[in-house]
């Protein structure tokens, strides 16, 4: 008896009592598909480098996105954010402005001259792109990414396609194209400019190509019947916006029509005021919520001063006028005529109804299929000629620079794959992270930070870029709105808040474990995850 | 309020920690070093909120004293749960006596370190609200007028818990616990009884009164480590949600505690000599029947017929609260 006075019994502790028999159900961390990604285009993981930026670690942010987009500070200025617009944090105040961060992270890597790196064997294997637009750049850098030799043949003057002669100077200055485009050619992908691929058959054995990637993107304006006067003055908005892009000044006059409603339209429109046009009008036939232009740019547009008629079709166009026809939407909303004529003064009518792709440099490839003026491919985006691929505006799809991107990446993994003889295995998808398991209480309120934007004066007379960027500390903020759904990121709840201490944390990045000895299965964990990381699921039996 | 402002994280300081957080700036419950007071493999319910309160109460005042720290226990839950002899959860200095007298053993621990003039050591007292608002309360009134220098801490799940749910000095009104049965005309605890223990507590006009949820980690900590900095007889007012009390999910008690003072039903707020001195502010005022439809023991107001009148009254409750201590 060598106990103190009055004990009879060892102390022991409660590590004995393994309260994880109580169990029914248990925690498990998961990982849940953040709507931003499922949102992109150009499929980037946004909020993995959403994650390296919050750190302020931008240089590994700028290399998560590169993984997937060689475009960082265009895709930041011209992307029409379909990440945005699925936002979580929409819900909570305004999304986050991932665009906007993405733009910085570009400027930033130009400006530290940030390098990829290319670290796969060479496979001794040539591909052919042709097409130096969005499109085809992505599918140049992902092969070479991967290995293979690389040629791209554009027929025009300089690489770029329509973010070159498509997007006007104020929405993509151009010293930011070169510089993403340079970079791409600087991996050893090598360019060939006014170099008009007229016979895809012929090129490929001519220059021994084991495959080929096709992006020509669609260049050729749509036109309209419209009956004119001799001296009318009709041309079309996408040998106006080439015109402008290459240094001409196209004659419009002082009054400019602009038909269509589209982006293009937007495009022409705001590159006549910034022309010397005193009034540029867009006529449209149905109404703004119609309008297939995106909303900040028909609202940047309108602080330019364009005007819209909305509901009007051009009957005639004459000499120094155009006679509008008032429309009326039917109960489908497709606009029906009313016989309302009506007159407008005009000097010049630029057409921004759509364009098509020239497709000749395809005549008489076996197999091969076009459909509605596009090229039909399968899912892997090889054509019906093996070893063909096709992507961009000259494929079925909406006509972005991010889905351009997105193909040339998607097609640049097939083609390595169908090189290699392998099927390229589908990542698993993860269940959608809904704002429903989302547990808010726990973000700061923080509304979004607006980029500045410059003047509407300044704005109509010159070229200089609109949406300035956000400063280091704004991006920074920007980025920390991000609620991470969906993934884990280490906020210490689970951790902190765990009646049973079960949960483990390990060190920084490493996250957490859950201690199933201990683990009760309350669930508090599940329910205050601020992000819907952790899961309850049913007890093995 | 007394918590240090954090520059915007994403979080902020609202979640437990932050991976971006300067290693300083995390919660005490954060910090994978925390003493773990309590330690795992008691026999808490499921989601129980008093052994996270405690938990947070006690490593908060452990890291205030450097480890220096004594406890005295009153009989109830926590005793129950984290010591069937021979088993103990407390890997600190932990005394249990009896339920009323727990007050009184703090003082005496207290006394006992001033004669050995170890001025170094402190000390904390705690129980549920039997052992502090009932039975406990004249020793508990005893060691205030005395001034004496222990941090008394009462986790309060308002009612007893531990002998099967039944009412006590702090069960709300219109709550269902074994002794006040949801029948009759008024079911449930009789609205005008009770009492309001913070505010004796300040009425005794001692250095520190503060209340506090376990919904509100960082709040909870800060005042825990105010309290530690004082000398003389200190109160800390702990709401901690009973799953099993309460009749709320054992995964919600974080989300209970959270609405119990969005509501206004649970105010919670800093008082130095008797006098209010800082509130926690509601952040999205929340109706009371968003908190009372999360537990079980006020089902009877909503079922088999909604009882407008008497969530009308609760509310009132809430609005004077809100009203009372500036909430808004």
């Amino acid at each position: 008896m060598d106990k103190p006075f009055a004990i009879t019994l060892d102390v022991g502790s409660s590590l004995a009592n393994k309260t994880g028999a109580w169990r029914d159900e248990r925690p498990v961390y998961v990982e849940r598909m953040p709507p931003c990604n499922e949102g992109c285009p150009a499929g980037e993981n946004i909020q993995q480098w959403l994650y390296h930026a919050e750190g302020g670690d931008y240089e590994a942010a700028w290399r998560q996105i590169m993984l997937d987009n060689p475009l960082p500070a265009v895709m930041g200025r011209v992307c029409y954010h379909p990440c945005t617009a699925v936002c979580n944090r929409a819900q909570l105040d305004e999304a986050v402005g991932i665009n906007s961060v993405e733009r910085f992270l570009g400027d930033e890597a130009i400006e530290h001259r940030w390098k990829p790196e290319v670290t796969a064997e060479r496979s001794g294997r040539r591909v052919l792109v042709v097409g130096a637009g969005p499109s085809g750049l992505s599918a140049a850098y992902h092969l070479t990414r991967l290995g293979h030799e690389v040629e791209i043949h554009d027929a025009g003057p300089l690489a770029g396609g329509m973010m070159r002669f498509g997007i006007p100077a104020y929405r993509l200055p151009r010293d930011v194209l070169d510089a993403e485009i340079q970079r791409i050619l600087d991996l050893g992908v090598s360019l060939h400019c006014s170099s008009n691929v007229t016979d895809i058959l012929q090129t490929m054995t001519e220059g021994d190509f084991d495959a080929a990637f096709l992006a020509v993107g669609a260049h050729i304006a749509r036109r309209a019947y419209i009956p004119a006067g001799e001296a009318a003055h009709i041309l079309d908005a996408v040998s106006m916006l080439r015109g402008v892009a290459s240094g001409e000044k196209p004659l419009l006059g002082r009054r400019v029509v602009v038909y269509g409603g589209g982006n293009t339209a937007m495009d022409a429109a705001r590159t006549a005021k910034r022309l010397g046009a005193s009034d540029a009008i867009v006529v449209y036939r149905r109404n703004r919520e119609r309008m297939p232009a995106h909303d900040f740019e028909v609202q940047e547009a309108l602080e330019e001063g364009v005007v819209m008629k909305w509901l009007s079709t051009i009957r005639q166009a004459g000499d120094g006028a155009v006679v509008l026809e008032r429309m009326e939407l039917d109960d489908t909303g497709f606009p029906q005529p009313t016989g309302e004529l009506e007159e407008l003064d005009a000097d010049s009518v630029v057409l921004a109804l759509g364009q098509e792709a020239d497709l000749s440099l395809l005549d008489g490839v076996p197999g091969l299929e076009i459909e509605d003026g596009v090229v039909k491919v399968a899912p892997n985006m090889m054509t019906g000629h093996p070893g063909i691929f096709a992507g961009g505006d000259m494929v079925p799809a909406e006509r972005t620079v991010t889905v351009g991107v997105g193909h040339g990446k998607k097609a640049a993994r097939n083609i390595d794959a169908w090189l290699r003889g392998r099927e390229l295995a589908s990542a698993a998808r993860h269940e959608p992270a809904d704002f429903e398991l989302l547990n808010t209480w726990y973000y700061s309120d923080a509304p979004k930070t607006v980029a500045p934007r410059l003047d509407a004066i300044r704005r109509q007379s010159s070229f200089a870029e609109v949406q300035l960027g956000l400063d280091e500390q704004n991006a920074l903020f920007e980025a920390r709105r991000c609620l991470s759904c969906g993934s884990c990121f280490e906020c210490d709840n689970c951790y902190g808040l765990c009646p049973d201490n079960a949960v483990v944390k390990l060190s920084a990045g490493d996250r957490y474990e859950i201690d199933y000895d201990y683990c009760k299965g309350c669930g508090i964990c599940a329910t205050e995850c601020p992000c819907g990381a952790i899961a309850m699921e049913p007890e093995p039996s | 309020m007394s918590s240090r402002p954090i520059k915007f994280y994403q979080v902020g300081s609202h979640a437990a920690g932050n991976r971006l957080l300067d290693p300083e700036l995390l919660s005490v419950a954060a910090d994978p070093n925390r003493s773990n007071s309590i330690t795992k493999g008691h026999r808490a319910c499921q989601g129980c909120g008093e052994a996270l309160g405690a938990r947070y109460a006690l490593d908060a005042a452990m890291r205030a004293t450097d480890g220096q720290l004594i406890a005295a226990n009153a009989t109830g839950c926590l005793e129950v749960f984290s010591t069937p002899y021979p088993e103990s959860s407390w890997q600190m200095p932990w005394l249990h006596s009896l339920f009323g007298n727990a007050p009184a053993v703090a003082s005496g621990i207290a006394a006992a370190l001033k004669a050995k003039g170890r001025s170094d050591v402190r000390v904390v007292g705690q129980g549920g609200d039997g052992g502090t608002v009932d039975i406990g309360l004249a020793c508990l009134s005893g060691m205030f007028e005395r001034n004496d220098d222990v941090l008394y801490i009462c986790y309060d799940n308002e009612a007893y818990m531990n002998t099967g749910v039944q009412r006590s000095g702090s069960t709300p009104p219109a709550a269902r616990t074994m002794t006040t049965q949801a029948v009759g005309s008024e079911p449930g605890n009789p609205f005008g009884q009770g009492k309001n223990l913070p505010l004796i507590a300040m009425a005794h006009e001692i250095p520190y009164v503060a209340t506090a949820t376990v919904a509100d980690l960082r709040d909870l900590e800060a005042k825990v480590e105010r309290a530690m900095g004082m000398r003389g007889a200190r109160y800390l007012h702990i709401l901690v949600t009973c799953p099993l009390g309460w009749s709320s999910a054992a995964g919600e008690t974080i989300k209970v505690a959270r609405l119990a003072t969005e509501t206004g039903l649970f105010p919670v707020f800093e008082a130095i000599d008797g006098e209010v001195s800082a509130v926690s502010k509601i952040r999205h005022l929340r109706p009371v029947e968003e908190y009372l439809e999360l537990q079980g023991r006020y089902r009877h107001l909503f079922q088999p017929e909604r009882r407008v009148d008497v969530l009308a009254h609760i509310q009132a409750i809430a609005d004077r609260n809100i009203a009372r201590y500036g909430l808004l």
